[in-house]
């Protein structure tokens, strides 16, 4: 499966993903700017993201923890997630996100 | 006179704590030093609740039961805590030995260094505004260390936790106080919330939901801070901005003291676990060597190789002579001594 990410300089990236990651992995496995300093216990915010308007009904959605944990980001929006929380699957193919400012 | 011991440890993590246990194991004496106000280092700090079922012959221990046990078991070789403070500088004396110097100027001299520290030191996570860095520490504060400073101020207060929380509540009876959250959900104890909603009921405080979107400098040494929500952006023009977004982790002067890195990241044999300064040694995630794994037992292995070596640079002239926990009578006197 492929999905399809824009860094913050606002460069398109096309990442092969398998479907036993998290997006958090493999966004940090191909090398793109993101810190996730917890390594994907839901810990801090520093793997946040945007997720593309049509892509968001498709995911599961957000718990408690993951919505509190999102108050220590910045320019938070309505399509913001934390991408260690995102567990892909085949469904999730194309799937279009962004980076988050630091 | 400076302080003295045989080993400074740099960061209070699990692996840190873990290194007191092993060199006093060997009759070595540690300070520890670490910038959180609490030993556990990420355990204590980002997962205390959360399980860790790597750790050998736990089934399944949270972050806080790990170190509340490291700090047990270490205790018995009285370990000295220094903590709420940075390691900024370290020099090497004539005597060979090392000066270490916080940042709250304490100065403790020892025998050999072990960095023990994680990801970095925690430090307060700012806003990513670009030129706002010259405001910090006159109109914007990301801790408090005299809250006189804000008598009479107006201030804007940002976040939705404890720290956002408690220091509305205290600083409402001093200031003018304005807090702004993204949500009208609260991370923070329950009890001060309701604390801060009754305030805000009773018109002692302003609570509007909001993130910052931008902040100026203005002439008369106040600052305006925009706030935007889902309907509108307001101005607020204040005397002081606390943001409290939690804590991010930082190497920090680390990266100065002229060790050999790799992508922040500290160089170290497999056999000591020794930096490329002599007597300095890196132990757990923030070391790196081929085949590395960033896991916490990893970190205790590392810890019982480097205290073999820091024994000859303590006790040059002694035979280090192997001994098994078991059956040492020596350490069996001094763990039940306490």
């Amino acid at each position: 499966m492929k999905i399809s990410i824009i860094d913050r300089e606002g460069n398109k990236h096309i990442l092969e993903a398998d479907n036993n990651s998290t997006l958090m992995e493999v966004i940090r496995d191909k090398g793109l700017d993101i810190e996730a300093a917890c390594g994907g216990c839901c810990a801090c915010a520093t793997c946040h993201v945007y997720i593309s308007d049509k892509w968001l009904n498709k995911l599961k959605q957000k718990d408690d923890e993951e919505e509190s944990m999102l108050d220590q980001a910045f320019d938070v929006k309505n399509n913001s997630r934390l991408s260690c929380q995102i567990e892909l699957s085949e469904e999730l193919d194309g799937l279009e996100l962004e980076l988050a400012p630091e | 006179m400076n302080e003295k011991t045989d080993v400074i440890i740099i960061g209070a993590g699990p692996v840190g704590l873990f290194a007191i246990f092993e060199l006093g194991l060997l009759n070595i004496s540690c300070h520890v030093i670490d910038n959180l106000d609490k030993p556990g280092g990420q355990c204590a700090e980002l997962y205390p609740d959360k399980p860790i079922y790597d750790i050998p012959s736990r089934i399944s221990i949270t972050g806080q039961e790990l170190t509340n046990d490291l700090i047990a078991q270490a205790k018995p070789f009285k370990p000295v805590y220094h903590l709420n403070q940075q390691v900024q500088k370290i020099t090497k004396l004539e005597t060979n030995e090392w000066l270490v110097e916080t940042s709250i100027n304490k100065k403790i001299q020892s025998k050999c260094l072990v960095i023990a520290g994680g990801a970095g030191s925690f430090v307060p996570r700012k806003i990513p505004l670009q030129n706002i860095d010259h405001l910090e520490g006159k109109n914007i504060f990301y801790s408090i260390r005299d809250k006189s400073k804000f008598k009479g101020g107006k201030l804007l207060i940002a976040g939705g936790g404890d720290s956002a929380l408690d220091w509305t509540n205290e600083l409402s009876k001093i200031a003018d106080v304005t807090l702004i959250h993204r949500r009208k959900e609260f991370k923070a104890a329950p009890d001060s919330v309701s604390k801060m909603l009754k305030l805000e009921k009773e018109k002692k405080i302003i609570f509007s939901i909001g993130q910052i979107q931008n902040i100026e400098e203005l002439k008369n040494e106040k600052i305006k801070v925009i706030v935007k929500n889902d309907k509108e952006a307001k101005n607020y023009e204040v005397d002081f901005l606390l943001p409290f977004f939690g804590l991010k982790m930082e190497l920090g002067p680390i990266a100065d003291w002229g060790l050999n890195l790799d992508k922040n990241l500290i160089k170290v044999d497999t056999e000591k676990f020794e930096t490329s300064e002599p007597s300095i040694f890196a132990i757990g995630d923030i070391n790196i060597y081929p085949g590395k794994l960033k896991l916490i037992l990893s970190g205790f292995h590392e810890a019982a190789l480097m205290a073999q070596e820091c024994f000859k640079y303590c006790f040059p002239d002694k035979k280090n002579v192997f001994r098994y926990t078991t059956s040492s009578k020596d350490l069996h006197k001094k763990l039940n001594s306490t």
